[in-house]
């Protein structure tokens, strides 16, 4: 049996897994709903694009019920903590996901051009929110939440929505929103017909700029203008899973662990150079920047997750009941469990995607199309 | 602190409403898929394209139902964080697996291959594609077991244990998580419900085609899958259900006795109250008739054990909240000292009984200043509401006996080739269809709302599982919910009323239904 502390680490970094695993997989789906009607100029170009994702988009977003699952599962506290006391930001997103798959089944099923384009306008909105709340949210990590624990770990939480919408916390929104449309570009360029595809291309250029430039400044504003937290005295690694065990001192800087461990280095690095990347090879080999958009959206969640180390949800409050990979997890018996499940089964789940995609592979053609819709919807 | 009554009332409405939406579509979806791997099956064997249409047609209205099961399933999960935090919180090591297991082996699975199930017929051969199919129906009912598996502990929590330093139940035992007993008869006796609700909806819509005249084969056939599975279902949906019913017997006896209005232990075999009024006031049943014996050998399967009726179950409440007691005051004196040997030894001895002093929770701040007036009334909070499981469990077995005596008659009639013989056998195939929806809703208010006053049987009443935030957001959320759950069953209906009567005759804008074309593969 792998010993306590070692398993935290290791549900830490699986949990950092399944946030990319979203990001990338279900990110492009965001991203291509986000720029549908920029994208498509008409219904059948619009058609084109949906085609794209259609097959798949509904298996990438398990990864996101499979983050919260595992979520609640092994960080029992960050799951209750972050679900209610974002409440209505979760709220948004929720909605956002429970109109997603009845948008893409509905959509064709009456024809007619106003019913069209209701849904693609709700496709394209539960894009947005999700990636503006998505980065939002992980602005507020950096910025420490307001809520506290009782005697009995009873959270509450003292702050509402229009809290979350710190400056900081915005360019946040606007790092994930500009890398998910740059991600959902890329897998346009890689899938849809070259007429979309060429339009595809530029906006993946664009957007990947804005990116690299905000992400830059977001890194910036955390070195200089953002108080980072660290754990005060002793730290107990394989204690039990009470936030109140601890102290937390509050004013030092979240580059304090990139110090510690210099390999951190390589996530933020990472993230630039596979910008430079999606520029340098978009426009000749879509399957190259495709995946130069994945390591991209990959090192930018790991590089946050690196910084927060080892914390997972801050308190700005009681910096006492900050949750950490120490002290928010579940029991020894629980970790070590959905371990070999997770070990088991998912390299399972990996293998019969690859197989989905691969039988759904090539491009979807305008003229393929028209001959399916025949001027349908 | 003090939980707010609206919070709980409108987390609880909230919670209920969502589950029960959701549990419209999610059993139509369970039974729906087996009955299109059946016929992709016959496809496969025989050739037969008309079987190959069959898989399409119901496909399509199992796709408009499989995109709402899955919206409001997001909901399900996001709910118990949301709305539920300190439940997630107490609970989370325990009832977290089952949720994250369900959706690694069942949800990733059945999510990746129903794109290409719709989208995948030309692009893979016919074995692939039907094993593709299989699969699908596997991760479906898959995610039924876990999602039960989880349910089961709520209703029987066995293999864990209340940690003092954590303020939670932790796991002690995985293996009695996972083969709860009422797991394994919720599980089928749940999936069997579902499949009964398929075999209906093919049963009755295809009835309605032969009333018509239209579609004659294609709905004979359709009805003779129905009528096969829907009998196999319905048997085993009863059969079962006796199962589960022994179990909430031996596990959950105040649930038993308010779903029999059995206001006092009655000598062994006790009768089955066939017909009466409840009255919650004065504990009695107006006009009861009852069959004697019928109930003892159903809760206990034997004659000669008891079953505790309520006021007995209430006063073994009482004791329970004075143990408890003893176990609270000791949690927080380990809270201060975790050394402390007698308070460990106090807690051990009394852990079982540490949710009953939670009941109290709702009448004073400190279970251990509690009144003999709040024990009572925190005792009498354990009885459930008498009058709704009494008779939501009867329309429940009444309709069970129905559809097995529905699709017995179907079978005999698909056997001796008959099926459009009798007008008034068609009109009552269809205005059977919304029966199942209606004995599957009565059965998760039986469950569910018969497992009241507690989330947790025993552990942790429901009240105290709610989240800190307040009455204005969930009333927001809340509102939401019923506004677009209204919109989206609006459409869902058009959508599904549309698609049938256009009907397989209908829809031959579907180039693989094309005859010229659908031969060669």
């Amino acid at each position: 049996m792998l010993d306590y502390a070692t398993l935290r680490v290791i549900w830490w970094a699986l949990l950092g897994t399944l946030l990319i695993g979203f990001a990338i997989m279900d990110g492009f789906d965001f991203g291509v709903a986000g720029l549908l009607k920029v994208l498509g100029r008409d219904n059948e170009e619009r058609l084109v694009l949906l085609e794209g994702i259609e097959p798949t988009w509904e298996g990438n977003q398990v990864w996101f019920i499979l983050a919260g699952g595992a979520t609640f599962a092994a960080w029992p506290m960050l799951y209750a903590v972050s679900f209610s006391g974002m409440y209505l930001a979760i709220a948004l997103v929720l909605l956002a996901f429970i109109l997603r798959p009845v948008g893409f089944n509905f959509r064709g099923k009456i024809h007619d051009p106003r019913w069209a384009s209701l849904w693609d306008w709700i496709l394209t909105g539960s894009g947005f929110v999700v990636m503006l709340v998505a980065g939002v949210a992980f602005g507020n990590l950096f910025l420490g939440v307001p809520f506290q624990f009782d005697g009995d770990l009873r959270m509450s939480w003292h702050g509402g929505f229009f809290e979350l919408l710190h400056p900081f916390a915005l360019l946040c929104g606007l790092v994930s929103l500009s890398m998910l449309l740059a991600h959902g570009a890329c897998w346009a360029g890689l899938k849809a017909d070259h007429v979309i595809a060429a339009r595809a291309v530029r906006i993946a250029r664009w957007m990947t700029l804005l990116y690299a430039v905000l992400y830059v400044l977001a890194g910036v504003w955390v070195a200089y203008g953002l108080p980072g937290y660290a754990i005060a005295g002793p730290v107990v690694t394989d204690g039990a899973s009470n936030p109140l065990y601890k102290q937390v001192a509050v004013g030092g800087s979240w580059f304090a662990s990139y110090m510690q461990y210099p390999w951190f280095w390589s996530a933020p690095l990472l993230a630039l150079v596979s910008a430079v990347g999606v520029q340098a090879l978009i426009g000749r080999r879509s399957v190259a920047g495709f995946i130069a958009s994945s390591l991209m959206v990959g090192s930018t969640i790991a590089s946050a997750g690196f910084a927060l180390f080892p914390f997972l949800l801050p308190s700005s409050l009681d910096p006492r009941s900050s949750l950490t990979v120490w002290d928010a997890s579940s029991s020894h018996g629980t970790l070590q469990l959905m371990l070999i499940v997770t070990a088991v089964l998912l390299p399972i789940v990996m293998i019969y995607t690859s197989w989905v995609y691969r039988v759904m592979r090539g491009r979807v053609t305008l003229e393929q199309v028209r001959k399916a819709h025949g001027g349908g919807y | 602190m003090i939980i707010d009554t609206d919070v709980v009332t409108l987390s609880r409405l909230q919670f209920a409403l969502t589950a029960l939406y959701h549990f419209l579509f999610v059993p139509l979806t369970l039974g729906l898929v087996w009955m299109l791997a059946i016929m992709e099956s016959v496809y496969v064997m025989t050739g037969r394209e008309v079987w190959k249409r069959m898989v399409q047609f119901w496909g399509v209205l199992f796709g408009i139902n499989f995109a709402m099961g899955v919206a409001t399933g997001v909901t399900m999960e996001f709910q118990f964080g949301m709305n539920w935090a300190y439940y997630s919180h107490y609970v989370g090591d325990v009832f977290g697996a089952p949720l994250a297991i369900e959706g690694m082996m069942a949800f990733f699975l059945e999510a990746t291959l129903v794109g290409v199930f719709f989208m995948g017929w030309d692009r893979i051969s016919r074995i692939k594609h039907l094993l593709v199919t299989w699969f699908l129906a596997l991760g479906t009912s898959l995610s039924a077991l876990w999602i039960l598996i989880a349910n089961a502990w709520m209703q029987h929590p066995v293999g864990a244990a209340f940690n003092p330093q954590t303020m939670r139940m932790e796991v002690t035992s995985f293996s009695e998580v996972f083969f709860n007993p009422v797991a394994q008869d919720k599980f089928v006796h749940t999936v069997s419900a579902g499949y009964v609700m398929g075999a209906m909806f093919v049963l009755s819509i295809s009835a309605w085609y032969l009333l018509r005249g239209r579609n004659v084969d294609f709905a004979k056939r359709s009805m003779t899958v129905a009528a096969s599975f829907g009998l196999a279902a319905a048997l085993s949906v009863v059969v079962l259900g006796d199962a589960s019913g022994y179990t909430v017997s031996l596990n959950q006896k105040m649930k038993m006795a308010s779903i029999e209005a059995m206001w006092h232990t009655e000598p062994a075999p006790a009768s089955f109250t066939l017909f009466g009024i409840p009255d919650v006031q004065q504990r009695t049943t107006h006009f009861a008739v009852k069959i004697p014996w019928v109930m003892g050998l159903i809760g206990t399967h034997s004659i000669d054990e008891t079953m505790p009726g309520i006021a007995e179950l209430v006063d073994a409440a009482k004791g329970r909240i004075g143990n408890g007691i003893q176990a609270y005051d000791a949690m927080l004196m380990l809270r201060q000292d975790k050394d402390n040997a007698q308070a460990k030894a106090t807690l051990a001895a009394h852990d079982q009984d540490l949710g009953y002093a939670l009941l109290l929770k709702k009448y004073v701040d400190d279970p251990r200043q509690a009144t003999p007036a709040d024990i009572q009334q925190a005792a009498d909070s354990t009885i459930p509401n008498v009058s709704v499981l009494f008779w939501a469990f009867r329309i429940m077995v009444g309709c069970g006996f129905y559809f097995i005596a529905l699709f017995a008659f179907s079978f005999w009639k698909a056997s001796t080739r008959q099926l459009d013989s009798q007008r008034w056998y068609l009109r009552l195939a269809l205005w059977s269809l919304p029966l199942p929806w209606v004995a599957i809703e009565l059965g998760w208010i039986v469950a569910e709302y018969g497992r009241q006053p507690w989330a947790i049987e025993g552990v942790l009443p429901t009240a105290l599982g709610v989240s800190s935030v307040s009455a204005g957001q969930v009333l927001t959320s809340l509102g939401g919910f019923v506004l677009f759950y209204t919109a989206l069953a609006i459409v869902d209906v058009m959508l599904m009323r549309k698609f049938i009567r256009k009907g397989p005759d209908g829809l031959g804008i579907w180039p693989s239904i094309d005859p010229s074309t659908a031969t060669g593969h």
